[in-house]
This record gives structure tokens, sequence and C-alpha cells, in this order.
């Protein structure tokens, strides 16, 4: 088994990404959530918006916490636990902070998009300008969004806003919208790939 | 295990029997005028009867599940799931009522095989009619009715067990609240299929099998019901957790070029064999089987299990376990595929473990956090 599982954001409790995720779910609409961890998530997206969720979680600690949420939570690898789901089973598929720790990044970007109808990503920017400036003075980064050291990071890809947006042309996903933010969870307006620590994307076929 | 000195579970029980006069229409076409079912209760029913359980049991399983029933002898009379029940377990008798009974062609107290048939005054034999899940299920709503339980708020059991909360959850959708279906799956293999058959086999071959009649003659079929049940351990058990625990140690040390008990592999399987087939009826274990082999509440949908669950009410739970090749994740998977194509609401863990299919017995200290974790959000 892999070890991709979301990865933890420092002190903040709310995650700043899940506002934004939050205000692009409607009322009864269908969640899938992969790698939930404690379902904290779903429970604000049924509790605020309504919705219907389901979670993928891989780590047994954090299912046992989401099943005390009363989430869905199903236990398995995100990397093959969409095989089972149908097309277009969800309106939403959530992958909050985890692309960066999957290995099959085009098949996994792939089923989310078979299994969903939208496709919601955020992941850190590993062009942010204090990560350029860690690099540049010799060392990894680790900051807010990329909390870990080089060798202990459950991380295995790194990557930019225009890393990601060149491999979702090369997918032919279309960009519905994308919403960048700094380390203090503060929206990025300009300079994206410098000044965003974090981007959310919205992604359809 | 909890030693009863830390926590005494719940302690001393005793079976009761019930006895319906009401005929049974069975799935066979059968019919069963009149039958007894035995069962033992544990914890207190509430006012509006919203706290009820029933535990369903499996292949060998009866319904001594929780507790001792010989005060001198409390670790050998525990119930066969005494770790999951009781007060502070993680099905908390302090908050529920727990039910579980013997199904009905069992052999221990339900009306079976071993049972006399009233219209010969002789044990049915293999004249009792074969029940299938579904009949079961039935048996058990009226063991409800009769308990003033409409409406359980969990039905759950491990392997056959599993596929009676399945199939409880399809036949009586506003009778279940919950589902727990454990090591379970949505119906038999081919490869599990063929272990039964053998195991069958080995009962129907047996020269003190009388077809079926062997009450009549003062035997029973001991031999081929201790090799089925050999094989059928081998089953539930995983290839790694034999290989620790017995690998190719010997009890002697050298070979003794014959067929005599070597191994400690051997040492333990005729251990098992000889104990199951002291104490269970070789019919009721042909019976069972075959209700097993049988389960398939898909058929009817076409194979489409999602279509036959969509009537279901329940949440579910369901567990698996990964050594468990008798009925692997991946077919706990196909029922959890199936509840969320249907956008019903599903729990799944998939939980490491070394003990195979009796995985859904042993204490672990993840299985039981997620049993609790789910049980404290069953409200009464």
């Amino acid at each position: 088994m892999t070890t991709q599982t979301r990865t933890q954001n420092s002190t903040q409790d709310e995650r700043s990404d899940f506002d934004l995720i939050a205000s692009w779910i409607q009322a009864g609409e269908t969640v899938l959530d992969l790698g939930c961890s404690d379902g904290s998530l779903l429970k604000r997206l049924q509790a605020e918006r309504g919705a219907r969720g389901w979670g993928i979680e891989l780590d047994t600690d954090n299912v046992v916490a989401a099943i005390s949420n009363g989430i869905n939570v199903i236990q398995g690898n995100l990397e093959d636990g969409l095989a089972g789901f149908e097309d277009g089973a969800f309106d939403h598929v959530v992958l909050s902070r985890t692309l960066q720790t999957v290995r099959h990044t085009e098949y996994v970007l792939s089923e989310m998009m078979r299994v969903g109808r939208e496709a919601v990503v955020s992941f850190p920017n590993f062009a942010y300008w204090k990560n350029r400036m860690a690099v540049m003075a010799g060392r990894m980064p680790v900051s807010e969004d990329l909390p870990y050291e080089w060798f202990d990071t459950p991380n295995l890809r790194f990557f930019t806003l225009l890393d990601f947006e060149a491999l979702c042309a090369r997918m032919r996903l279309v960009i519905r919208e994308r919403q960048v933010l700094d380390e203090a969870g503060q929206q990025v307006t300009e300079e994206a790939n410098f000044l965003g620590s974090l981007a959310v994307y919205r992604l359809r076929r | 295990m909890n030693s009863p000195q830390q926590n005494p579970g719940v302690g001393l029980v005793s079976a009761q029997s019930a006895r319906f006069e009401t005929p049974l229409s069975l799935r066979s076409g059968a019919v069963l005028n009149g039958y007894e079912l035995v069962y033992e209760t544990y914890g207190t029913l509430n006012a509006d009867a919203s706290n009820a359980i029933l535990v369903c049991h499996a292949l060998s399983g009866h319904h001594h599940v929780a507790g001792y029933t010989d005060p001198a002898a409390i670790e050998k009379t525990l119930g066969w799931w005494d770790n999951m029940i009781g007060p502070g377990r993680p099905i908390d008798t302090d908050r529920f009522f727990v039910v579980a009974l013997n199904n009905l062609g069992g052999c221990h107290g339900s009306t079976g095989p071993k049972s006399i048939n009233p219209a010969t005054g002789k044990p049915w034999g293999s004249d009792f009619p074969l029940v299938a899940v579904i009949d079961w299920v039935q048996a058990q709503a009226r063991l409800a009715d009769l308990l003033g339980v409409y409406q359980w708020a969990v039905v759950m059991g491990g392997s056959l067990g599993g596929m009676q909360a399945l199939r409880w959850s399809m036949t009586f959708p506003d009778r279940v609240r919950h589902a727990l279906v454990i090591a379970a799956a949505p119906n038999l293999t081919a490869e599990n299929i063929a272990f039964n058959d053998v195991a069958r086999q080995a009962i129907l071959t047996d020269p003190d099998f009388h077809a079926g009649h062997y009450y009549d003659h003062g035997v029973h079929p001991w031999r081929g019901l201790r090799l089925a049940r050999m094989l059928g351990h081998i089953t539930y058990l995983a290839e790694e957790q034999m290989a620790e625990k017995f690998g190719r140690k010997r009890r002697a040390g050298a070979e003794s070029f014959g067929f005599d008990v070597e191994f400690e592999v051997e040492s333990y399987l005729h251990y098992q064999g000889d104990k199951f087939a002291d104490w269970f009826d070789a019919n009721t274990y042909l019976l069972m089987t075959r209700a097993l082999d049988y389960f398939d509440p898909a058929r009817i949908a076409g194979g489409d299990l999602a279509a036959a669950l969509a009537v279901a009410q329940a949440k579910f739970l369901v567990v698996a376990f990964s050594s468990d090749w008798r009925f692997s994740p991946a077919r706990s998977r196909e029922i959890v595929n199936a509840l969320v194509k249907n956008r019903q609401s599903v729990a799944y863990a998939e939980l490491e473990s070394e003990h195979g299919h009796d995985s859904f017995l042993m204490e672990d200290p993840h299985y039981h956090a997620v049993v609790r974790a789910y049980m404290e959000q069953v409200t009464t």
C-alpha cells in the first residue's frame, strides 16, 4: 500500500481551502472526498451545504475518527479505490492537499473525472516565493502548506501552478475556476505562481 | 480477551425458548408447521423498544453469544462473541438489548434435523426441509414480534451472520436501522462452493451417515463431520498465520516414516476436528453450508446487487479483513460499491489482520474501535 493521505496542515483546524470548496457545493449534491481524513470536510459540507458525502481514507485511525463523525467513510487506497464506482456517480470529487502524495497522478485525475461531474483539487505550490527562497538558499522548503522535512514528507511530487495547468491542458481537462491562497489563507490575485502557497482548482472534462 | 476479573461481561446467562405455531413457508416450498427457537438476551429493552440488536450466527454458531453458562467453568462456557458484547464493550449491553438465537435447522436447541418430527415421532434427519437465509430472517422476525421489537436498532453478524444482516435490510427494510455486515460476501464464489461440496461429501460418504437418519442407528457420521470441519478450518485461517503458528514444527524430533500425527499443524487440525465432531450435528452442517451456497440476493435482480439493495433503508457498516481469503475484502467492496451506487449510507473498514476469516471473532483493537465508533453513532 502507498502512504498517501491528506497532509496535515500545521495548526489550522479549519483548512483554508475548505471554505472555498464549501462555497462550490450546492444543497443535495453528492461529494466524494478522497483522502477524507477524519471526515471534517464532509461533515461540514453535510451540515452547512446539505450535501450527501462519501469519503475514502487509508489510515485506520482516521477511518475510526470519520466513523465517529458519522461519515460514510470507505477504507481504501485512492489509487485503486475508485475502480468500483460508476461513471458520473458524484457531483463533485474532492482531492484536497493530496495530489502531491499520489504516485499515479494522471490515473487518479482521470478516475476523478470519470466518477465525478467535477473535480476539486487543491495542492501546495512549490513555486511559492518562500519555497523558491528556500531552494535558492540551498534547502528544501518547509512552510505552512509544505510542513514536512524532505526525509519524512509523504509528498512524492513537487509541482507548481504552471506545471499543473500544463498537465490539465495535456489531459484536456477544463479549468473552470482557480483560487490561489497565501500562507495565511488570503486570496492571491496577482502573480499567483509566485505569491500563492496553495492552489484550489475546479476541473471539468 | 478481557479476563472475567477485569470486565465481567454480561455474566451468567441462560437460554430461553419460544414455540411458534404459525406455519412458516420456506423458500424451498416446504412448510414448517411449528418450530421452536432457542435464544438468549442481554441488557434491557427500553420503553419504546428502540435499542434492540439482533446478532446472527455463522455456520457453526448458536444463541450463546455472550456471558457464561457455568460459573464453575467460565472460560470454557463463554459465548462465541463475548469479547464484542457486554457492558462497556463495542456492543454495549448497558445501552442495548441484545438478542441472539439458534437458527432454524440448528443443533443447539432450535428445531432442526435432530429434533423430533411430529409426523413420525422420530428425528427429522434428512427429512428436515432445507432452509435458506431468507427463511432464517423470517423466523427471526417472528421472534422479534414475540419480544415486542418491531425495528431493530442493529442487525449484525459475521460471515453467514453478515449475510443474514444483509438479507434483513432487503426483506424487512423498515425493520432495520443499521446493518453490520462483517467478513461477509454478497454470495459465495465457485471456490467457496467447492469447499462446501468437499465438506458435504465427507459427511455424505461416511458409512455412518445412513442417508441422514443416523440417529435411528445410534451413530453419527463423526469421521465425515470431522473431515468437513478440518477442511473448513483451514479455509478460515490464513497462510501466514499458519506458518507463524505451526511452521514445520513437529511434536517429536525425527520423522516417523508413518502417518501418525507428527506436525503441529496436524495435531491442531485433528484436535479442532475431533472437538467439533463431538458436539455438532452433521445434518445441520449440511443444511448450513447449503444455505450459504444458495445465498445470492442479487439473483432476483438479474445479478445486479445495487438493484437488489435499493430497497434497504438501513445504514451499513461493512467490515472486511485483509487476510480473509474465504470472504475476501473484494467481496465486501462489492456490497459497498452497490450501496454507494444507490447513494445509501455506508462505512467500510478494511482491516489488517493475520487471522483470516476467523478475524471477525478476534479481539483486535482496530476492529473493536471501528465497531465501537459506529455503535456510538447509533441512537436509541
